[in-house]
């Protein structure tokens, strides 16, 4: 997947977010001197590629009400994790989910979901219903709950 | 800042994507029963209002050569803010969290190519003093909910 010296361009151009106008494209290619068809190709075909996951909006947690956002990590069997990783990952409140090396002995963990509740009554509540999927294969666990975001800008790469 | 049903619509339509073509806010907006210019105001005084932290292609960072890593450092309480500033002050730090264990402060790492994520690593370990708990992914199993509003 190869990404050339003008989308290299474009992507500088817009990885802190598209101009809210009512043509956002258009200014985008006025201000990299490309024409608007080029600039809405690129795109698209980025897009296809899997290069942008998808052009939206990214909303803040807390401001819609999601005070309780619980990193959930699992110590399980590694000779299930690969069945029961997309289990996990199927529920629909889980917003992530990977697989992470574990630090011995400190950090034991090596399945990582990501829940979110409004109330922390709604977080335990999905946190008890990842432990019945996982059964009798995962050992220790613990809720990583945020207490602040102290960065979120997204990926940036540099010029 | 208070919702209204229109924000909340907005935010949900937004989150599952943006349409490429000359005029997609006013077919957004056609699609909410929204004028053009209202849906633009309202999605800035979102981003005002860090309602949304960002709007715009969200870019993969593999896809593009590049790499990504979740990194945790155990920092003492008292030095909290001071590492804080460090760690933010990284172009690579996309976001960083404050949590609840000793391991207390999650950031993910993007850089351009899989070498500069151990660069990056040994620059924070030396601008703080402190190891950082390295957690590059082995297995995604899935992202993309969307928080409803």
């Amino acid at each position: 997947m190869n990404i050339d010296a003008v989308d290299r361009q474009l992507i500088q151009a817009t990885q802190t977010g598209l101009p809210l106008v009512a043509q956002p494209y258009q200014a985008v290619a006025e201000q990299l001197g490309l024409s608007v068809e080029e600039v809405m190709q690129r795109l698209a075909r980025m897009q296809q590629d899997g290069i942008i996951r998808r052009i939206a909006a990214v909303p803040n947690h807390y401001k819609l009400g999601y005070r309780y956002n619980g990193m959930t990590v699992w110590d399980v069997d590694d000779r299930q994790i690969d069945n029961l990783g997309p289990k996990v990952a199927e529920l629909p409140f889980v917003s992530h989910c990977y697989q992470r090396p574990r630090h011995l002995p400190d950090w034991p963990y090596n399945l990582f979901a990501m829940v979110h509740g409004k109330t922390q009554q709604d977080a335990e509540r999905q946190v008890a219903i990842i432990s019945e999927v996982l059964g009798e294969h995962v050992g220790s666990r613990d809720v990583l709950y945020s207490s602040k975001i102290l960065k979120k800008t997204g990926l940036r790469i540099g010029g | 800042m208070v919702m209204d049903s229109a924000d909340k619509a907005i935010v949900n339509r937004l989150q599952q994507g943006f349409p490429i073509c000359d005029s997609p806010f006013r077919r957004v907006a056609e699609e909410l029963g929204l004028t053009e210019s209202d849906l633009l105001a309202r999605v800035q005084a979102m981003l005002d209002e860090g309602v949304l932290s960002r709007f715009g292609p969200m870019y993969h960072a593999e896809q593009m050569g590049g790499a990504l890593t979740l990194a945790a450092l155990k920092v003492p309480e008292p030095r909290f803010d001071e590492v804080a500033e460090i760690v933010n002050a990284f172009p690579e730090v996309a976001h960083n969290y404050a949590r609840n264990h000793s391991l207390n402060m999650w950031f993910v790492l993007a850089t351009e190519n899989p070498e500069q994520i151990s660069a990056v690593i040994g620059q924070i370990e030396a601008a703080t003093g402190l190891t950082v708990y390295n957690m590059p992914k082995i297995s995604e199993y899935y992202v993309g909910l969307q928080l409803e509003a």
